[in-house]
């Protein structure tokens, strides 16, 4: 499939289209007219797709600085009467969340969307919070998409939604609903309005404390209305098996349920809750008086559970209510067919378990994910330590932030001690400058520091503090797969932009000690890194070389090949255990080999060899050594 | 029908995702049913990759304990981790040349024999079926190619729900052109290995 076919199918057409794609397909058919993100797993491909169709549609798209601003942008759309649509992961709404429960308030014209992709069992985040609360705390609608068909067919049900009532609606993935490929029919194309105009109302979009009480009081009778839908939607729909015992899911844990009743013929009525949110309190009622006890599966908290809990209660009802709190379910990660068929059969009494077990007694080794051959963190890295060595500087504190670098966590570099979330390393540097006498060296990408970077660093400088930021400036946002950000002269949309300094932002910010450094040149950065070490205050070093997955391998030393000159290598291990690049290993009769597939010629071995015994060899163009 | 579960394990950067995708997409344009569920983001720096899928009816994508009818392993050491996934009756089509994780060197456990992982697949299913992938996609022309070996080393497998010729167009679908020829020849020489092994 050609991505650009999301765009030009028609009507009644079918893709096989994974459910980030399946969002985009939505938000296409919804007619939006601006979106809005900043990269995050599970939900960044929605963003790679719109970048390549939103030019052809008509629609603005944008990569925003963060997940905050973004929001911003689509809320501004929407007061302007356009159709938005921001989406992220769900730590993203962390961060955007400020303006979001404000955004509740005051309230929407065009439909708005914010689609927030969990991650239940931390597949590639820092935990595994469930979103659902965000409408609880917010009083936004929630729904809740299990397949790809959904997620584009719910997009188009929000729009309608958000603006009849004029509201924000919130739409949950997990991982596996936005990472699960099916097929998906499509609906028609909407036309896109090209701009807006914003209608000046101050007592709708100013949220004083006057207006905001009033705003608030509107919410709330707002959502009792929406309530009155969520209760009657065919969205939440029941499929009855003519059982006595009940099942109330949602999301992908539907699918895992429904597999397991068919599967083992199980009599079980199954209440797939899709309009979560005002919880669909009379549904659920009308569906507890045809069981005797009912199973809630859900991921990640107890959420549904405990709204089944008040509807028992407040009704005063004799159910058993099954799930979480009682230890039926697991209280954390994602679900499966085999852990709901034994939750199921916990209920029940009996054990209920699958086919056969296979399993091996042989212990494995693990296989972790690393920094790619050639990768300049490595290089970065690689040489803050030897130069602390060198320094005779061993108390030393590694605050990280989140990205590719943050593999530095893995031995033998050992340079990440301490993150919390996005932009965490600058202000906890500050943290552990002013309450410890221990050294502080601080490691940030170039895509964080845009994100969450620039406040701490003013805060480090204004309070006299003494560490070292390392800001390692790939040129690209490579852990959610290589999307550009304000230090590139390129947009989301592709189009030429304005490329912001990173160097002249951090002297604005008041740093006195600013260097750049490639960190490929191994002498001259542990230089620099010397000198920033010995520095009294905030010294910062920007280690500055793309990313070994942008720059083409036909860019970089196309006519050598690294070698290993045996007879100069003493089996030191240095290039195996100390760099430890992937590329180089030690082969069967003890002898260190580079794979020329792997290699990216990046020659930080070769200068890091205290033999010298690795040398960058001329080749011909026939690849045969010269 | 019955829904088919297949699981594909492998290593980062081999080209398990591809390869699901043109299984799927083989699938739709059979008119069957089909859910494929994979993993992105960390993983894929060298890590572990699996993808699950399901031809014929099902919600999910994730394949019960010893569910899988085919294990398709990308690298002996992930065929190995995913054990779990057959029963006496599944097909295993497995690669054997070894990646090495980059920090074998400070593992507990040493990699294991190529013999000893056969052994234990074997002594769960008979039908365990070992072919040098990476020797063929160099002959094939790239090593890149190895996907397709493997790929057409699946459609060997006796009851596989989706025949060659669908799955030969779905490669034309996403392949870049210029690869089709030597990926061609990748795919039929791992379904030629595989239909041997098996007569
Ligand atoms: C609030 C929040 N938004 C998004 C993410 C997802 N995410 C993880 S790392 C990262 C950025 C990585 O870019 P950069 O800092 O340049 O480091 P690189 O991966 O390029 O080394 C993003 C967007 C996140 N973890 N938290
Ligand atoms: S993707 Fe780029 S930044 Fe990430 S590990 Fe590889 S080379 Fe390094
Ligand atoms: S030059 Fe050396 S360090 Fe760089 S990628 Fe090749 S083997 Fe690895």
């Amino acid at each position: 499939m050609n991505i650009k076919e999301i765009l030009t199918r028609h009507n009644k057409d079918k893709l096989f289209l994974m459910g980030n794609e399946a969002a985009v397909r939505g938000a296409l058919e919804a007619g939006v007219a601006v979106a809005s993100t900043y990269p995050g797993t599970p939900s960044s491909e929605i963003g790679d797709v719109l970048s390549v169709l939103a030019h052809d549609a008509g629609m603005y798209f944008e990569f925003s600085i963060n997940e905050k601003v973004a929001l911003e942008v689509s809320a501004a759309a929407a007061a302007s009467g356009l159709r938005s649509f921001t989406f992220m992961k769900h730590v993203g709404v962390n961060v955007a969340a400020d303006s979001l429960v404000s955004l509740a308030y005051t309230s929407v014209r065009g439909g708005m969307v914010i689609l927030t992709a969990d991650d239940p069992s931390i597949f590639s985040s820092q935990n595994e919070q469930d979103n659902r609360h965000y409408a609880r705390l917010a009083n936004i609608p929630l729904l809740e998409a299990s397949n790809p068909q959904e997620v584009k067919d719910l997009m188009k049900y929000a729009y309608q939604l958000s603006e009849e009532f004029e509201i924000p609606i919130i739409l949950r993935t997990t991982t596996r609903v936005s990472h699960m490929r099916s097929v998906v029919e499509f609906g028609p194309l909407t036309k896109i309005k090209g701009k807006g105009h914003f209608d000046k109302d101050p007592q709708r979009f100013v949220p004083v404390p006057a207006a905001a009480r009033i705003m608030h009081k509107n919410l709330v009778e707002k959502m009792d209305k929406i309530t009155v839908l969520s209760n009657n939607s065919s969205l939440n729909q029941v499929y009855d098996q003519g059982g006595h015992i009940g099942i109330i899911t949602s999301g992908s844990a539907f699918n895992y349920a429904m597999d397991v009743v068919e599967e083992n013929e199980l009599p079980v009525n199954i209440l797939k809750l899709t309009f979560t949110y005002p919880f669909p309190e009379k549904k659920v009622l009308e569906f507890l008086e045809n069981v005797e006890r009912v199973l809630v599966v859900e991921e990640v908290d107890p959420v549904m559970e405990k709204e089944v809990l008040a509807v028992i209660g407040k009704h005063g009802l004799k159910k058993r209510v099954h799930g979480k709190l009682d230890g039926t379910l697991p209280m954390i990660y994602e679900f499966n067919p085999d852990i709901v068929l034994e939750g199921f059969g916990r209920m029940m009494g009996v054990e209920l378990s699958h086919k056969g077990t296979s399993h091996t007694s042989i212990g494995l080794p693990n296989r972790p994910p690393t920094l790619c051959p050639g990768c300049p963190h490595r290089a970065a890295y690689f040489e803050v330590k030897q130069t602390a060595a060198n320094l005779g500087i061993d108390d030393l504190i590694f605050p990280t932030d989140i990205g590719c670098y943050t593999l530095g966590i893995e031995s033998p570099y050992e340079v990440a001690d301490y993150l919390l979330s996005m932009g965490s390393s600058i202000g906890t540097s500050c943290g552990f400058s002013k309450a410890t006498d221990q050294a502080v060296v601080s490691f940030i990408g170039d895509s964080t520091f845009f994100h969450a970077g620039i406040p701490p660093l003013i805060n480090a400088v204004h309070n006299k503090n003494h560490f070292v930021l390392v800001i390692l400036d790939n040129r690209t946002t490579a852990m959610t797969g290589g999307q550009p950000h304000p230090g590139l002269p390129v947009d989301g949309m592709g189009l030429e932009a304005p490329e912001m300094s990173i160097p002249d932002i951090v002297k604005a910010c008041g740093v006195e000690f600013v260097e750049t450094i490639n960190p490929l040149n191994v002498k001259k950065s542990q230089e620099t890194f010397e000198k920033a070490l010995q520095f009294e205050g905030v010294a910062v070093v920007i280690s500055q070389y793309p990313c070994m997955l942008i720059k083409s391998r036909a860019e970089r030393g196309k006519n050598v090949i690294i070698q290993v000159q045996d007879d100069k290598c003493i089996n030191c291990n240095t290039c195996v255990m100390e760099l430890t690049c992937p590329a180089i290993y030690t082969r069967d009769d003890g002898k260190i080999r580079i794979d020329p597939l792997m290699c990216r010629k990046c020659n930080v071995c070769v200068q890091t060899c205290p033999e010298k015994a690795i040398r960058a060899k001329r080749i011909d163009k026939a690849g045969e050594e010269e | 029908m019955k829904p088919y579960p297949i699981y594909i394990s492998g290593v980062g950067g081999q080209g398990i995702i591809k390869t699901s995708v043109i299984l799927g997409e083989s699938a739709m344009k059979k008119g069957l049913p089909v859910v494929v569920g994979e993993i992105h983001g960390m993983s894929q720096r060298g890590g572990v990759v699996s993808t699950q899928m399901k031809i014929g009816k099902s919600y999910s994508p994730l394949i019960e304990q010893g569910g899988a009818d085919l294990l398709l392993a990308f690298e002996p050491l992930e065929a190995l981790r995913a054990i779990n996934m057959v029963n006496e009756n599944s097909y295993v089509v497995m690669n054997t040349a070894p990646i090495y994780p980059f920090n074998i060197r400070q593992s507990e456990h040493p990699y294991p024999d190529l013999s000893t992982i056969l052994g234990e697949l074997q002594s769960q299913t008979k039908k365990v079926i070992a072919m040098d992938a990476e020797d063929i996609a160099k002959k094939a022309g790239h090593i890149l190619s190895l996907n397709m070996v493997m790929l057409g080393g699946a459609a060997a497998v006796p009851a596989f729900p989706l025949d060659k010729e669908i799955i030969i167009e779905s490669m034309q679908d996403n392949l870049p052109e210029r690869s089709i020829p030597i990926n061609m020849k990748a795919f039929e020489e791992g379904f030629r290995y595989c239909s041997q092994q098996i007569k």
